[in-house]
């Protein structure tokens, strides 16, 4: 089972991320801000990041330029999850390096089938 | 549909939503106040994360809802559109309506309501369009065909990305029966290779029926990074693009509110600090430390280990209280969550009112009992309506009175000893004491105002049916009010008392024990019966002689008091104690105060301080007039503790009849 990084400012969404992983048997670290996320993502390693995009303090698109520019980080998966369904957010993300997106809403079985879509 | 971790997490999220809405509050009013732009981000963040959670967590009208919000929000973010005070104001009904949506989610009732439905319209408008488009955009058409040819060529830069051209290959085999032949005519030579980017390509046939949207899906995070063509080898008689969608929504409205209906009601669950845990925790170790240690004496205790077992008992003590203090900690939250609304109230009001009002916010930090902070509340608004209404003059009178047009209402929490004292303030115009007087004449309160202290006229406004106000205004009500703050707040065992001075302002002072559940108060003996009266409403303690009791028509008895004659209360006689003590000279006054009066309670004696853990008399027997609960002493035997409020109420009652 992979090591996932979950980050979003809001407990709830968080909680169900993290809740919904654990479930399938992932390991899961929460993070509420993309800073908290690099200083967790710097102590350790992940097989996967699942990033919300308006998060205070660093939000999730320079979390992800900041993130790709660390070695380690270089080919990890990170899906943006992100309520935008128009696509320059989208864009916005994969230009700074995001693989891909989730967009919200989404339920626990389309979490679960996406993240297994990513891990292969 | 639902399932458990929606229904675990949707409470979480009506939570943190509410308080996201109070910060979406605060900011508008700070960004009316001429604030920065980055209040514009907070608030849109707020906006933007209630709106995708109310879609994940089952309240799709909510975020369609918060959608057009956030639309108007992202063009004052983006530049497009200056925010005004029309605005400000729309975003704030805008605010009050999603609190109204939480408040029917949590009751489990229909999310929208007319309000809703207008404002919507409001927002579209301030958009400069039309009501909410609402419908699901075309999408391409469907395209279906038999087989499949897919040419797909990353860019060399797409594996950075985190997508590696195996994973969707493999996904495409999900879609039938694939051929792949990979293209190596970019390949560059081996001295050139960066094992990081990719150089090959792929020519793929999938057999088997498929839809181009579910082809293209697969290379959805690719776009852009690649080139991809899709062609369709056999092709299908179009198929007709049945959008069957829509029909599903229903369902899933009824279940969401089915959920909601399960987890309805108010919240009773309490946010904790983690630190306040790690405490709780930390303590909790200690506590089996010690206890293992105590525990060495199980088989007995000799002389030589005497100092060891005091020690142990000491810290035992230490550990019980800093526990109990740690608990009663974690009820404990800031008043900053009711001290909150009042920006907004304040705004609103005196805007209605003409008034020009600042509005001071001290010590936020403070902490309460989380029950005593719910019925806080009440009583606060009430002060500062009046505060508003009667207390601050309209700008003209400020100015005829030398003062500077906008007045100053200050809140202020505190700790006061084992007391909050919450006070508010205002720098308007004071009580006035002949209309108060002249008022209570009318009402029949008094005969007239001569030889009434301030004191006592201020005193008057907390009498049931008072009002002076010339004009009654739909804020401050009819003179319900001030009495029913007072009542509330005994109802706390806290108590309330005015400070005025004409022309220069008021000051309304709550006092509030620190919880509810542990009250620190006095053991008085009468007979064999044991009561606790609370230490905060204790004045003093004397012993008097058989001379000093005045006797006067009606069987009362009265002693004098610092000036005053105040009436004596003989709890033996009150509870139908035998074996008191009934001599005065014999037995112990206890001079108390409650509701600004004061009475002498006689007892046989004081046993000593201690803490008491309130038990509620109502839960487990019925109410009893005098008496605010009980307790259980150390020896097992039940103590009843002492209503001081609710005696010096029955006395002025007796008094009167």
């Amino acid at each position: 089972m992979a090591k996932i990084l979950a980050v979003d400012d809001s407990a709830s969404m968080r909680g169900m991320v993290a809740f919904t992983l654990r479930g399938a048997g992932h390991e899961v670290t929460e993070a509420e801000n993309g800073q908290l996320a690099l200083d967790v993502a710097r102590g350790g390693s992940f097989d996967l990041v699942l990033a919300d995009v308006n998060m205070p303090v660093l939000d999730g698109i320079a979390m992800v330029r900041e993130m790709r520019a660390m070695d380690s980080y270089k080919g990890v998966p990170i899906l943006m999850l992100t309520t935008e369904s128009h696509t320059d957010k989208k864009m916005e993300g994969k230009a700074a390096g995001a693989t891909g997106w989730l967009v919200k809403p989404f339920d626990p079985e389309q979490l679960l089938a996406t993240v297994k879509r990513v891990l292969g | 549909m639902v399932n458990a971790a929606l229904a675990q997490f949707q409470q979480v999220f009506i939570e943190e939503s509410l308080e996201g809405l109070d910060t979406m509050e605060s900011s508008l009013l700070a960004l009316d106040d001429g604030g920065d732009a980055e209040l514009v981000h907070t608030i849109f963040r707020a906006a933007h994360s209630i709106k995708g959670g109310a879609a994940t967590f089952g309240f799709p009208e909510m975020s369609s809802f918060t959608h057009e919000a956030e639309s108007l929000l992202d063009e004052v973010r983006g530049g497009k559109r200056a925010i005004d005070g029309g605005i400000v104001e729309l975003l704030l009904r805008t605010v009050d309506c999603l609190r109204g949506m939480f408040a029917r989610a949590r009751a489990g009732e229909p999310l929208n309501d007319a309000v809703a439905e207008g404002l919507r319209g409001e927002l579209a408008a301030a958009m400069g369009r039309g009501a909410a488009a609402g419908g699901v955009q075309a999408r391409r058409e469907v395209d279906q065909a038999d087989a499949w040819t897919i040419r797909f060529r990353p860019h060399p830069g797409m594996l950075a990305g985190g997508n590696d051209p195996l994973r969707l290959i493999r996904e495409l085999a999900g879609l039938g029966e694939l051929a792949v032949t990979a293209e190596l005519d970019r390949l560059p030579a081996l001295d050139r290779l960066d094992p990081a980017e990719c150089h090959l390509g792929w020519t793929i046939e999938l057999a088997g029926p498929a839809k181009r949207a579910d082809i293209a899906a697969v290379f959805d995070w690719v776009e852009g990074e690649c080139e991809l063509a899709i062609e369709p080898k056999h092709v299908v008689a179009a198929a007709a693009a049945a959008s069957a969608a829509p029909a599903a929504a229903p369902v899933a409205d009824v279940a969401a509110a089915r959920a909601q209906r399960e987890t309805s009601a108010e919240s009773s669950t309490v946010r904790v600090a983690i630190d306040k845990i790690d405490g709780l925790i930390n303590l909790v170790g200690e506590l089996v430390i010690t206890q293992s240690m105590l525990d060495t004496f199980r088989d007995g205790v000799d002389a030589s280990r005497l100092a060891l077992l005091e020690q142990g008992l000491a810290q035992l003590a230490r550990h019980t209280r800093e526990l109990q203090e740690s608990v009663m900690g974690i009820r404990m939250l800031p008043i900053a969550s009711v001290f909150n609304r009042f920006p907004r109230m304040v705004r609103d009001i005196s805007q209605k009112l003409g008034k020009q009002v600042r509005l001071e916010l001290v010590g936020e930090h403070t902490e309460l009992d989380k029950t005593v902070l719910e019925k806080i509340g009440d009583p606060l608004v009430h002060l500062v309506r009046n505060a508003i209404d009667h207390g601050l003059e309209l700008p003209a009178q400020r100015r005829a009175a030398g003062k500077g047009d906008t007045g100053t209402l200050r809140l202020e929490a505190s700790h006061r000893g084992g007391n909050i004292v919450v006070e508010v303030s205002d720098d308007g115009a004071g009580l006035n004491r002949e209309a108060i007087v002249a008022k209570a004449v009318q009402r029949g309160l008094i005969a007239s105002g001569e030889g009434l202290g301030d004191e006592a006229v201020a005193d008057l406004i907390f009498q049931p049916g008072f009002s002076t106000a010339a004009v009654t205004t739909d804020l401050s009500g009819r003179g319900v009010g001030m009495d029913v703050v007072r009542r509330n707040v005994a109802d706390l065992g806290g108590s309330v008392t005015i400070r005025s001075t004409s022309g220069k302002g008021s000051v309304f002072t709550i006092t509030l024990p620190l919880t509810l559940a542990i009250i620190d108060g006095l053991t008085a003996a009468v007979g064999e019966e044991r009561y606790i009266v609370p230490l905060v409403s204790i004045v003093e303690s004397i012993q008097l002689q058989r001379e000093a009791i005045r006797t006067v028509v009606g069987g009362g008895e009265l002693f004098r008091f610092r000036g005053d004659y105040l009436p004596v209360i003989r709890l033996h006689e009150l509870f139908g104690c035998p074996d008191a003590v009934r001599a005065i000279d014999e037995g112990l006054l206890i001079v108390v105060e409650g509701e600004g009066a004061r009475v002498g309670l006689f007892v046989d004696g004081l046993i000593g301080q201690q803490q008491a853990v309130v038990k509620s008399l109502e839960a487990n027997y019925r109410r009893v007039s005098g008496v605010s609960g009980a307790t259980i002493l150390a020896d097992g035997s039940v103590a009843l503790i002492v209503d001081v409020a609710g005696m010096v109420r029955m006395q002025s009652r007796r008094k009167v009849a």
